[in-house]
């Protein structure tokens, strides 16, 4: 029985492990991802496809790639702070390396979404559980819809109504009085319909889990503190919020990571220009005529370190658990 | 009596209500929109000169005599052969849903009656890869299958999506089995069965609740896919939501652009009905994790 399980996970792992080994130890056939690539692909074909053929996963060039401009870039961070006199100055020459700048979306992208979404989740949560019980099945359908739907789907749905021909950016238009607005114009705005784009499709998820949680709640403290004369906002304070704190930190976790492969929207919004992400980085990088496999790897394995830094609360808790059930 | 107690003030009630609809028209106005957007024409649904075209549809009659039309609709699905990416995604979630919810029944089974040591770790992998976003992993995946010339086609992109799927669907239904009380199994084991007898007549009969709800998320997952099946697919094997993306890169120069959007619409509907008739699975999947942890 045992083999049933372990044999599907140990393909998994051999799978995954494909993409740390082909980054770290591999470079694609002719030579770092820039520009000296492609020349070295027309001058000697030949040679190309036998070393190709020789050796399929490249040559080793160890930590190189990671080092490169497209990617941790050490000596052009070091260069720009040399060179920089203030800190903003910094910033702007560190947003021009692309894995900078994706990492700067992410991030705020991350931070920005997951609270306010909780928050949201939360609010629709108890608006919903004061409802009547024949409008609550009809409010959690409509409410589930921009979860389940794709996501690639549903932010350009969203997309089509921001256009500044579509009713959202035409309301806009009007509100602002710019006949020439446009949220696609400018990174700032694009930022901000991306945030809200994330928002909107994950706050379902909060809601349901939050809505859950509100049908257990113990209702003996409720009363207690009622008798003992807690107004509706101490009660909410006070025994509500404690009861669900464990499902806020289980959401917000789920969410921090989902968050930080945020990449379909991207493509929906058409933001290229103004917002990558690192999974978006890894996507460019794959498709295309030039299939840079090499730089895609990279790109992973540094997704990777980051999921895991951002998922090492919950490895320690679960592990905390397992340690304390035994 | 708590209900006189607890009743909400007017002023409460009154925004709560009105948040609710605001959330309510926030969630599903969008998809309302499109739908009815769907049957115009673009100069109706991208309406520069009066919003209110949008739902009328003026030039869609002055076009086609009648305010609705299927034009979008027949071009996604004729001229762009939307039906071959519709038939794809059958294919490919069918065989998706089937595998995994074979290989996470017995394998969830195994993990949650097994007391070692090291189901613990196999579970916290399984946890690590689904946080993992599946991109990362289709680069690793590419190499490998352009060496063995298997890329592009339907067998490998299911077997992709189901590795990629199995760490949730095995932690999920791992969950689940330790719900099911151990000694139903055990009182089964002593009555002379073998542990595959006891799985066959006692576990299954009492396990399809769980199964439904992580094969409708196995069915989610695939259906919703557009990193893995955009990059392992090619063209004529594409499944609907990289060939939605692949209208976009055409219809923008052709003006063409209701046939993605008839094609977002005929997307959605499935999904629609989906959480119509599973919603309560679906909230239920949703909340097993959280609850319980």
């Amino acid at each position: 029985m045992l083999l049933f399980i372990a044999a599907p996970i140990v393909s998994v792992v051999l799978q995954s492990l494909h993409t740390p080994h082909g980054a770290v130890l591999v470079e694609a056939e002719t030579c770092t991802p820039l520009s000296g690539c492609i020349l070295e692909t027309t001058i000697d074909q030949e040679a190309t496809r036998e070393l190709r053929e020789a050796e399929p996963l490249g040559r080793l060039v160890g930590f190189d790639i990671y080092l490169d401009r497209g990617h941790l870039a050490f000596a052009e961070v070091a260069e720009a702070w040399r060179q920089s006199d203030d800190l903003g100055e910094f910033w702007t020459s560190l947003m021009n390396l692309p894995f900078y700048r994706a990492m700067a979306f992410t991030l705020t992208f991350t931070f920005i979404v997951t609270p306010l979404m909780v928050i949201l989740g939360l609010v629709i949560a108890f608006a919903v559980n004061s409802l009547h019980r024949h409008l609550k099945g009809l409010v959690i359908f409509f409410s589930l819809l921009p979860f389940t739907v794709t996501p690639l789907i549903g932010s350009l749905i969203l997309f089509w109504m921001i256009d500044s021909r579509g009713i959202l950016g035409d309301a806009l238009v009007y509100l602002v009085g710019d006949p020439s607005f446009s949220l696609k114009a400018s990174t700032g705005l694009m930022w901000v319909s991306l945030i809200v784009y994330g928002i909107w499709h994950a706050a379902p998820f909060a809601f349901v889990v939050f809505y859950a949680g509100l049908q257990t709640l113990p209702m003996e403290q409720i009363e207690a503190a009622r008798i003992d004369g807690a107004t509706r906002w101490q009660q909410v304070r006070y025994v509500v919020v404690p009861h669900l704190m464990p499902l806020v930190t289980f959401v917000a976790l789920i969410q921090l990571m989902d968050n930080f492969r945020v990449f379909e929207p991207i493509v929906g919004f058409n933001a290229e220009a103004h917002a990558t992400s690192l999974s978006w980085i890894i996507f460019n990088d794959l498709g295309g005529e030039t299939r840079q496999f090499s730089a895609a790897a990279t790109s992973s394995v540094l997704t990777i370190i980051g999921v895991t830094i951002l998922l090492s609360p919950v490895l320690v808790r679960t592990w905390r658990d397992f340690r304390d059930k035994k | 009596m708590a209900s006189g107690v607890n009743r909400q003030p007017f002023g409460l009630r009154l925004l709560t209500y009105g948040f609710i609809v605001v959330w309510l028209i926030a969630a599903a106005f969008p998809f309302l929109w499109t739908f009815w957007g769907s049957f115009k024409v673009e100069l109706d649904f991208f309406s520069i000169a009066d919003w209110t075209n949008a739902i009328f549809g003026r030039r869609t009659e002055m076009t086609y005599g009648t305010p609705f039309t299927m034009a979008g609709y027949e071009g996604a699905w004729v001229q762009g052969e939307f039906w071959r990416s519709v038939i794809n995604t059958g294919i490919v979630c069918f065989f998706v849903v089937c595998s995994s919810l074979t290989i996470g029944t017995l394998g969830g089974y195994a993990l949650s009656r097994s007391g070692y040591r090291y189901t613990f770790w196999l579970l916290i992998i399984a946890l690590i890869f689904r946080a993992m976003p599946p991109i990362t992993l289709v680069s690793g995946y590419m190499l490998p299958f352009f060496e063995w010339n298997v890329w592009g086609i339907l067998p490998t992109t299911i077997i992709v999506l189901v590795a990629i799927n199995q760490p949730f669907t095995l932690w999920m239904l791992h969950s689940f089995f330790q719900n099911i009380p151990k000694e139903l199994d055990e009182s089964a084991r002593v009555d002379g069965c073998t542990q595959f007898q006891a799985f066959r007549h006692v576990i299954v009969p009492v396990m399809w609740p769980g199964v439904i709800t992580t094969g409708l998320f196995s069915f989610l997952l695939a259906y919703n896919d557009f990193a893995v099946t955009s990059m392992l697919l090619n063209e004529e094997n594409r499944t609907m939501i990289p060939a939605i993306a692949a209208f976009l890169g055409s219809t923008y120069n052709e003006g063409q652009i209701m046939f993605a959007v008839a094609a977002v619409v005929s997307a959605t509907a499935p999904l629609f009905f989906l959480v119509m008739f599973f919603q309560r699975q679906i909230v239920a999947g949703l909340t097993q994790g959280a609850v319980k942890g």
